[in-house]
C-alpha cells in the first residue's frame, strides 16, 4: 500500500500517494492545474510546460514531478497565470491556429486555455511556419500546422504490436508530427476516434464526420477549463 | 474638356469599393464604373481543405449572410457525398435547412427595410445625413424601430437554434443536418415570450410591406422614375414554377418575361453562365454564354426572382404577388427601387413559410444525414438575400477540396449596378460641374437597392465616407469632397 504524504497548494492542506504526480494529486484533491501534454497513468512528457507551477520555491513541471511529504507547491499565483498565458501565447504563434474553421473548436484544449487566460493577442510575433498536410491515410486527415508536440498521439495509439502509429520527425525548427501510412492504413474507427478525443488540438481529424457535433454540446460549449477534473486529465 | 469624378470609398462593402464618372467636354457623363477593389481569395486558399470544412470556412466570407454561403456549400458536399440534390435529404435534413435558410432571409431583409432602407423612406432622400439614419428612425418612429430590431432578433434566434450560433454555425454537415428542433425550442418560436412569437412576425412583415405600399403611393414618380432600365432576370425556381429560396432548377426570363433559360438543372451551370474579367475591377462580369457579354447580363435578387417566379406557395404573399404583378401587367418589373417592393413581399413570404415549418413534425425526427457514393464534385446553389449563389467545388482522392468556384450574388448583380450607376449618373450629373449631395445620395441610393453588401449601401449611422474628386482631362483637381 502506497504511503500516504501531506502537502500544500497555496496553502490548502491535501494528500496523496508518495511519488503520485502533482497534477494528478491536485486533482485528486480538487485543485486543477492545467495540462497539454499530460494524460494520468501515461509516461510523463513533459513537453508542453502549461502545467509550471512552484513547487518548494523551485519552477517544476507539474506533470513531472512527484509529491512527498510536506511538499509546498504555489499554483494560482499572479506570476504562474501570466508564465502560463505566454506559453499559450507561444504555442499559438508557433503554428498556424485558425479556430473559427476548426472542428475541434469548443473541444480544443488549447483554445480552451487561451480563453482561461483570456488571451487577447499574442505578446509574439507570429512564426507563420509552413507545414504539409497529409490527407492520404483513409480514417485519419493530418492537420499538423495545429500540432502542439504534445506526444500523446504518438504514446497512446499503437497497434496491436505495439507500434506507434504517429511519430516525430525532424528537429528543432523542424519538427513535424507524422502518421506511418502502412500502420494507419489498418487503423480501426474506435482508434481513428481515440487519436482524435486524445489530441488535445485539431492536429488529428477524423475523415467524413467533421461538424457531426452541433454547437452547444461541446467540452467547452458551457464551462470552462478546468471545471470538471473527474475527466480532465482523460 | 474632359473630366472624371471618383466616389471613393464607396462605404461599407465588405471591402473596398469606389464609382467613377468620367464626364466629356460638354460636361456630359461619358462612362461611370462600380469598381469592386476587394479581393478575398477564398477560392484559393480553400484549396488544400478537407472537404467537409468548406461550409463552416467559406461562410466567413461575410458576416451578414453567412447562412447563404453555409448551405450553398453544404448542398455542393451533398452531391460530392452522394446525397443527392435538394430531396435527397431527410425530411429532418431538408427541413431543419430550410428553416435556418427562411430565417436568414426573414432577418436579413428585415435588417435591409428598417436599419438600411427606411431611413430613407420615412426622413425623405434628401433630409440631412445627421438624421436620416437608423438612430433617426429610433427617435422619431419608434414603434417601426422596435419591429426592425426584434424582427431581426426572431430571424437570429432561428439561426441559431439550426445551426448552433446566430453568426458562422455549423448546422448543415455533407449529407444533412447536426442537430434537429427539439420541442421546447419549436415552441419558443412560436410562442415566444412578448412579441417575438411568429404570428406577430407574419404581422409585421405584413405592415412592413403595407407601410412601404403606402409611401409608394405617394411617391410614385420617384420610385418609378429613379433607376429604369430593361434587362434579363435569373434566379431558382421551384419545378412547378414557385418562388422557392432553397431549392430549384435555374431560370432565367428577358425583359419581356420569354425564358431565356427553361428551368435547367443547377449541376450544369457551367454550360449557360461564363465570367467576364475586366481589368478595372476584381469582380467578375457573369453573363448567360448563348446570349453573349453585351445581352447575357442579368439580374439576380428580390425583383429577379418575383420576374422568375410563376407564384408564391403561401396565401399571403401570393397575394401580394398578384398586385405586384399586375403594376407591369404581368411582365418582368425593371423597376430599381421596387426591389424594396419586392423584399418586403419575400419578407412576408419567409414568415409564413417559417410558420408552416414550425408546425411540421419532420423537425422533432432523428434521422438526420443521408450518404451514397461519394462524388468528386458538387454544386450548390441557393436563392440568398441578395440573389442567386453559386458554389462549386472538386476534391481530390484524399478529401481535400482541389476546385472551388464561388459566384455571389453581389457579382451576379454587378453589370446590372453598373447599369443603375450609369442611369442615376447620367440623370444627375449630366451638364453639372459641381458635385452636390444629392448627386452623391444618388449613387449610392441605387447600389442600396441591389446590396447592402456593396454598402454605400448602407449608411446604418447616416454617415457617408465618400471621397469624390473632379479631374480634367489633365489630371488637375477641379473639384474635392470628403464627409
Amino acid at each position: 500500500m502506497s504511503e500516504i504524504v501531506k502537502f500544500t497548494i497555496d496553502g490548502k492542506e491535501c494528500q496523496g500517494k508518495k511519488g503520485q504526480l502533482i497534477v494528478d494529486a491536485a486533482a485528486d484533491n480538487g485543485v486543477y492545474i492545467p495540462v497539454l501534454c499530460h494524460m494520468r497513468d501515461l509516461i510523463p512528457a513533459g513537453s508542453c510546460r502549461i502545467c509550471t507551477t512552484k513547487v518548494n520555491g523551485r519552477y517544476m513541471a507539474a506533470c513531472t514531478t512527484p509529491v512527498d511529504e510536506g511538499t509546498v507547491v504555489e499554483n494560482d499565483t499572479p506570476e504562474l497565470l501570466d508564465i502560463r498565458k505566454a506559453i499559450v501565447e507561444m504555442l499559438f504563434v508557433e503554428g498556424n491556429h485558425f479556430c473559427p474553421s476548426c472542428e475541434k473548436s469548443g473541444n480544443c484544449d488549447l483554445q480552451a486555455l487561451g480563453y482561461k487566460y483570456q488571451m487577447m493577442a499574442p505578446r509574439f510575433p507570429y512564426a507563420f511556419e509552413r507545414r504539409e498536410l497529409e490527407a492520404s491515410t483513409p480514417k485519419i486527415f493530418l492537420e499538423k500546422n495545429r500540432c502542439i508536440f504534445c506526444k500523446r498521439c504518438v504514446r497512446v495509439i499503437k497497434d496491436d504490436q505495439g507500434r506507434s502509429v504517429f511519430a516525430f520527425k525532424g528537429r528543432g525548427k523542424t519538427l513535424q508530427i507524422n502518421i506511418d501510412k502502412k500502420l494507419a492504413a489498418n487503423l480501426s474507427d474506435e482508434m481513428a476516434k481515440k487519436a482524435m478525443d486524445i489530441c488535445p488540438v485539431g492536429a488529428i481529424l477524423r475523415k467524413e464526420v467533421g461538424f457531426v457535433e452541433p454547437i452547444g454540446t461541446k467540452k467547452y460549449d458551457h464551462k470552462p477549463i478546468g471545471s470538471d477534473l473527474k475527466n480532465i486529465y482523460q | 474638356m474632359a473630366q472624371k469624378v471618383t466616389i471613393e470609398p464607396v462605404t461599407r462593402v465588405e471591402g473596398h469599393g469606389k464609382v467613377t464618372i468620367h464626364l466629356d467636354d460638354n460636361m456630359n457623363v461619358a462612362q461611370t464604373r462600380l469598381h469592386i477593389v476587394e479581393f478575398r481569395g477564398f477560392e484559393r486558399f480553400v484549396q488544400g481543405r478537407p472537404y467537409w470544412e468548406a461550409p463552416v470556412l467559406v461562410q466567413r466570407l461575410c458576416g451578414i449572410c453567412p447562412v447563404s454561403h453555409h448551405l450553398a456549400a453544404a448542398k455542393a458536399l451533398d452531391v460530392i457525398v452522394g446525397a443527392g440534390t435538394g430531396h435527397g435529404l431527410t425530411p429532418t435534413g431538408e427541413k431543419m435547412r430550410r428553416l435556418m435558410h427562411y430565417g436568414q432571409m426573414f432577418q436579413s431583409h428585415a435588417l435591409h427595410f428598417f436599419h438600411l432602407s427606411s431611413p430613407d423612406f420615412l426622413l425623405g432622400y434628401d433630409a440631412d445625413p445627421a438624421i436620416r439614419n437608423v438612430i433617426g428612425v429610433a427617435i422619431n418612429f419608434p414603434e417601426l424601430a422596435t419591429q426592425g430590431v426584434l424582427m431581426r432578433k426572431y430571424g437570429q434566434e432561428i439561426i441559431a437554434l439550426t445551426a448552433g450560433k446566430k453568426i458562422h454555425g455549423t448546422g448543415a454537415i455533407p449529407g444533412g443536418i447536426n442537430k434537429n428542433l427539439t420541442i421546447a425550442e419549436r415552441d419558443s418560436l412560436l410562442h415566444g415570450a412578448g412579441p417575438l412569437n411568429i404570428d406577430q412576425m407574419v404581422a409585421w412583415a405584413d405592415g412592413a410591406l403595407q407601410f412601404f405600399k403606402g409611401y409608394y403611393m405617394k411617391n410614385r414618380e420617384f420610385v418609378d422614375n429613379f433607376a429604369y432600365f430593361p434587362s434579363n432576370h435569373l434566379s431558382l425556381v421551384r419545378k412547378d414554377g414557385a418562388l422557392d429560396l432553397y431549392h430549384g432548377v435555374l431560370r432565367a426570363v428577358d425583359t419581356n418575361g420569354n425564358k431565356i433559360l427553361n428551368d435547367v438543372d443547377y449541376q450544369d451551370y457551367f454550360n449557360y453562365i461564363e465570367e467576364d474579367v475586366k481589368s478595372w475591377s476584381y469582380m467578375k462580369f457573369p453573363y448567360l454564354k448563348h446570349l453573349g457579354k453585351e445581352k447575357g447580363w442579368y439580374r439576380v435578387g428580390p425583383l429577379a426572382r418575383l420576374n422568375t417566379a410563376d407564384f408564391i406557395p403561401t396565401p399571403m404573399a401570393q397575394k401580394e404577388f398578384e398586385i405586384f404583378k399586375a403594376h407591369t401587367n404581368g411582365k418582368p418589373n425593371n423597376y430599381c427601387l421596387h426591389t424594396h417592393w419586392a423584399r418586403l413581399i419575400e419578407l412576408l413570404h419567409s414568415a409564413e413559410v417559417i410558420k408552416d415549418l414550425l408546425n411540421d413534425p419532420d423537425l422533432q425526427k432523428d434521422d438526420l444525414v443521408v450518404k451514397g457514393t461519394k462524388q468528386k464534385e458538387g454544386v450548390g446553389l441557393i436563392e440568398a438575400p441578395r440573389g442567386t449563389l453559386f458554389h462549386h467545388y472538386r476534391i481530390n482522392d484524399n478529401d481535400q477540396i482541389e476546385m472551388a468556384n464561388l459566384i455571389v450574388s453581389t457579382t451576379n448583380n454587378n453589370e446590372p449596378m453598373n447599369q443603375s450607376v450609369n442611369f442615376v449618373a447620367k440623370k444627375m450629373m449630366n451638364g453639372q460641374a459641381q458635385i452636390t449631395e444629392p448627386m452623391k445620395n444618388a449613387v449610392e441610393i441605387a447600389i442600396r437597392a441591389y446590396d447592402p453588401c456593396l454598402s454605400c449601401a448602407t449608411h446604418a449611422l447616416g454617415k457617408m465616407p465618400l471621397d469624390i474628386k473632379l479631374y480634367n482631362a489633365t489630371g488637375e483637381i477641379l473639384d474635392h469632397f470628403k464627409s
